[in-house]
């Protein structure tokens, strides 16, 4: 039994530490994008064009990851791409978990009729397909990151809500709560002060995971010239370009690629590792 | 009786969905900043540009009589005209919809059986290391979305190992002539082995890109529910009845595990179906999904209206038939 | 006495070493009914299950037989031993209500032994159906054949469940608390029922239960078991006129007498609980030094 449980425990650290040293090692590397990229990741350079990685035959000296088809350094764009997925990511993310967290709290704790609009609201909007509604928004938002952004935040706040509703109803029935109203204190006060921290795990979880869905739509988006101007570079517009020259230059949708397969799955990661860390029954 | 009664109760209900679709889908694409001639021209057209589309879209009425021109026209089955490819709506949507049908059918099916496979397989060897095994592949399946497993196929299956193609869905010198646009379908139908190899080595990769999320979900909730079915008396019972293993899982324990998992597994349906639209982006599937991008890009809102709603029409099908096949499948539901 | 079933030395613990049967010996002959007594928690369900081969997987056998017609079961492969037991064994299950197959009609979960294992033709084992649920008296058997478990009361589905276990002739039955489940009203007729069906079928029944007033009604014999230990193992008409024992004395005066249930019920006492613990951690050490 004992060893079992501490089998498990080592798993989740395992899991965790490399998901989590991926996710920092690629957000240093976008702080400090400018000082290390060996190329301005729009330059093009003709006569530089698909250059193959550093260990293959044909390689030059600065280009590590190879060129694509209009001489710009895959690294260096994969860099910079990793900016703009990150600062998604994070924008996104975290104002779907505000506006959703927010409406949840105030559902779950407060009840009666702001607990039935609220959730009437939630009912309403998992109605619609997210493919359906993203499809409409960008329509009629237009391209660009700012569309991405928006579309995200109002389709997914309902993730967050739902499942912060919920959380909130199970603590508000607990005894500490109880005892919090038994001592006079204001309702708002609690909330804040008693129930927000005992829900604050299941948030951070759901903002990890999230972060991840905020990844892979930008990269679809961006694949499919939905997203930025092309002049930037992303992921997404990296792979969709690769895919033409792929059997010429197949790192130039490899590397990306694998970036993006590598921060996508260590959000998921991360996030399943933590819901399990918080978890009481495992614990 | 009761079937009767819940079915007409859920087709009123589907009524009353794809009404409240077709008001937002309206409403949102016409209040929305920026008017609608504005994004369908080009910038720098004329104001008289401006006003000649406006009085041809019926965009000079008030939106209220706007929304019953169009709603009536849709009742007719006019849906309106596109604007890129100059074609009425409806014609164009239906002769993709078979396409789309197609794909996520067979997805669904590689899904089932995938799943399917890997929880009995799971429930079997439970308490081994394969179980283990069988939990870590599921959870890396889960966390990938399909346009990632559609792009590592891509790469292993289209460049590094060519065995499937990767775009579109038949090869152009098959120069075919069926009389329906169900390619796969009819294939079968007229045991025209050759088409239908080919359209299975289309289909094949796209449609396992999308079935691999939703394998992974039919999966671990199926080892869930045969797991919890396992120990209940019954399945007990049917062993000292000197049945083995094997049977009690799948006769006794199945059966009753399947019911639970198949309105969840609807709903991740729907998902899968959403999933076409990208997926079919990425292998140049000439589906419905495909052609929304398009529609998106070129901003050709007469037809998103179309596709969107017909996507909204197949999604509240596939619900109606979820409950449909849990009521025929649940005996208490069955008999009385 | 030939042993029909015989369990020696039979200890069963949990993986944690926390132990369940405490070297229980027991003794069958064949047409033998015997109640096995004791409280909750005594352990005295997983005797059955050890004997049926469907003991929980948080449990292990540490040693011990049970010699069944003179084979020792635990020695058999999982193959065998399904072959064995579904040949010549039964079970009926504490709980009628989750012990049928919400799935499947009753007429399917009646016949499929006989079909499936036994290898009988459909009719004839649709002939001994109706011939079964003759006789436990169940009305309309057309109709029932054809129903789901849930269209039917805890009281009939358990009359099923006893036809069910007697549709094979089995050598054994083994009654797992029959009737804790059910109403107290139908309880009665539940136990009478099994009564009937073993003195006209004359199989071996090992009746689990914590109803010595049952005991009383059905058995000829019972085993007393204590934390995992058999205490007391003798004829009925004994144990009530003379139990040896002072934990059977104490479970004696605290039962109601199923003649007179408004005789005072007097609780078995803690320093008799006490004593017979006492007496089991004692065993427990020499078991344990003895491994």
């Amino acid at each position: 039994m004992v060893d079992s449980s501490r089998n498990i425990n080592r798993k989740i650290g395992l899991r965790m530490w490399l998901s989590g040293g991926w996710l920092l090692f690629l957000f240093l590397a976008t702080l400090f994008a400018p000082i290390i990229s060996p190329h301005d990741p729009l330059a093009q350079d003709l006569f530089a064009s698909r250059l193959p990685p550093i260990w293959m035959d044909g390689y030059e000296s600065t280009y590590y990851l190879g060129s694509d088809s209009l001489g710009r350094d895959v690294l260096s764009r994969i860099l910079y791409g990793a900016r703009i997925a990150l600062l998604v990511a994070l924008i996104a993310s975290t104002a779907t978990c505000i506006i959703g967290a927010t409406l949840g709290v105030l559902a779950g704790y407060f009840g009666g009729w702001v607990d039935l609009v609220i959730s009437r609201l939630v009912d309403i909007w998992m109605a619609f397909p997210p493919v359906l509604f993203a499809i409409l928004l960008i329509a009629v938002l237009g391209t660009g990151l700012t569309s991405i952004i928006i579309a995200i935040i109002v389709i997914d706040w309902t993730r967050f809500c739902r499942v912060i509703r919920a959380e909130t109803m199970s603590q508000s029935a607990m005894d500490y709560v109880a005892s919090a109203q038994a001592a006079g204190r204001a309702r708002f006060g609690i909330m804040v002060k008693e129930i927000f921290p005992n829900v604050l795990p299941t948030i951070v979880v759901l903002l990890t995971l999230e972060m991840g869905i905020a990844v892979i739509v930008e990269a679809i988006l961006s694949f499919v010239n939905l997203s930025i101007s092309t002049d930037f570079p992303t992921w997404g517009g990296m792979i969709s370009e690769g895919r033409t020259s792929v059997h010429q230059a197949w790192w130039v949708i490899v590397f990306p690629l694998i970036t993006l397969f590598l921060t996508v799955l260590s959000f998921s990661q991360l996030g399943e590792g933590l819901k399990d860390r918080f978890d009481p029954v495992l614990r | 009786m009761p079937i009767l009664k819940r079915l007409f109760i859920r087709i009123l209900s589907i009524a009353v969905t794809l009404i409240g679709v077709s008001i937002i889908v309206f409403v949102v694409i016409r209040v929305v900043p920026g008017n609608p001639i504005s994004m369908m021209l080009p910038p720098g057209a004329t104001d008289d540009d401006i006003l000649r589309l406006k009085i041809l879209y019926g965009f000079d009425k008030s939106i209220i009589e706007q929304f019953f021109i169009w709603i009536s026209g849709v009742l007719s089955g006019d849906f309106g005209t596109s604007i890129s490819l100059r074609q009425p709506v409806l014609s164009l949507v239906l002769g993709r919809l078979p396409a789309t049908l197609e794909l996520s059918l067979l997805a669904l099916l590689i899904a089932c059986i995938l799943g399917g496979t890997l929880s009995l397989l799971g429930t079997r060897l439970r308490e081994t290391k394969i179980e283990g095994i069988i939990d870590g592949i599921n959870g890396m399946a889960m966390s990938i979305p399909d346009f990632l497993w559609g792009l590592i196929f891509i790469l292993l299956f289209g460049v590094m190992w060519p065995i499937f193609h990767i775009s579109g869905r038949i090869s152009p010198f098959l120069d075919i002539d069926y009389s329906t646009q169900f390619y796969l379908v009819e294939s079968i139908v007229r045991f025209d082995l050759k088409v239908f190899a080919d359209l299975l080595a289309h289909m094949l990769m796209p449609a396992v890109a999308l079935s691999i999320p939703l394998a992974a979900i039919i999966s671990q909730l199926l080892k869930q529910s045969l797991k919890e079915t396992m120990h209940l008396d019954y399945v007990t019972l049917s062993r000292t009845k000197g049945y083995s293993e094997n049977h009690v899982i799948l006769r006794e324990a199945l059966p009753n595990a399947v019911l639970p998992t198949m309105t969840l597994v609807g709903v991740q349906f729907t998902f899968l179906i959403g999933g076409t639209v990208i997926i079919e982006r990425l292998f140049s599937y000439e589906g419905l999904g495909n052609m929304a991008i398009d529609a998106v890009i070129n901003r050709d809102l007469p037809l998103i209206q179309g596709i969107v709603i017909l996507f909204a029409l197949i999604f509240t099908l596939v619900n109606l038939l979820v409950d449909l096949t849990y009521t025929l499948l649940n005996p208490k539901l069955r008999n009385g | 006495m030939t042993a029909f079933l015989s369990i020696r030395n039979l200890s069963i613990s949990l993986q944690n070493g926390e132990r369940i049967l405490r070297s229980v010996n027991m003794d069958l002959a064949r047409g033998d009914v015997r109640g096995l007594v004791g409280e909750s928690g005594a352990g005295k369900s997983m005797i059955g299950k050890a004997i049926l081969g469907i003991l929980p997987r948080a449990l292990k056998i540490d040693e011990g037989e049970i010699l069944f017609q003179g084979k020792n079961l635990l020695n058999l492969n999982p193959r065998e031993l399904r072959k064995e037991i579904g040949a010549n064994a039964a079970l009926i299950p504490q709980d009628p209500l989750t012990a049928l197959n919400p799935s499947h009609r009753i007429g399917r979960q009646i016949t499929n032994r006989l079909i499936d294992i036994l290898g009988w033709s459909k009719s004839d084992a649709v002939k001994r159906t109706y011939d079964l649920l003759d006789e436990v008296r169940i009305p309309d058997p057309k109709r029932v054949i054809n129903s789901f478990p849930h269209e039917l009361s805890g009281g009939m589905r358990q009359r099923i469940l006893i036809a069910s276990a007697f549709a094979a002739e089995p050598k054994l039955i083994i009654a797992d608390e029959p009737t804790t489940a059910l109403d107290v009203t139908v309880q009665k007729q539940i136990v009478s029922l099994i009564g009937e069906m073993q003195s006209r079928h004359g199989t071996t029944l090992l009746f689990v239960t914590h109803d010595l007033g049952v005991v009383s009604k059905v058995c000829q014999s019972l085993s007393v078991l204590f934390l995992g230990k058999v205490i007391e193992d003798t004829s009925v008409s004994l144990f009530f006129d003379n139990p040896s024992h002072p934990y059977s004395r104490a479970l004696l005066t605290a039962t109601p007498k199923y003649t007179d249930p408004n005789s005072d019920l007097i609780p078995v006492s803690e320093k008799i609980l006490n004593s017979v613990k006492e007496e089991v951690l004692r065993l427990d050490r020499e078991w344990s030094n003895g491994r």
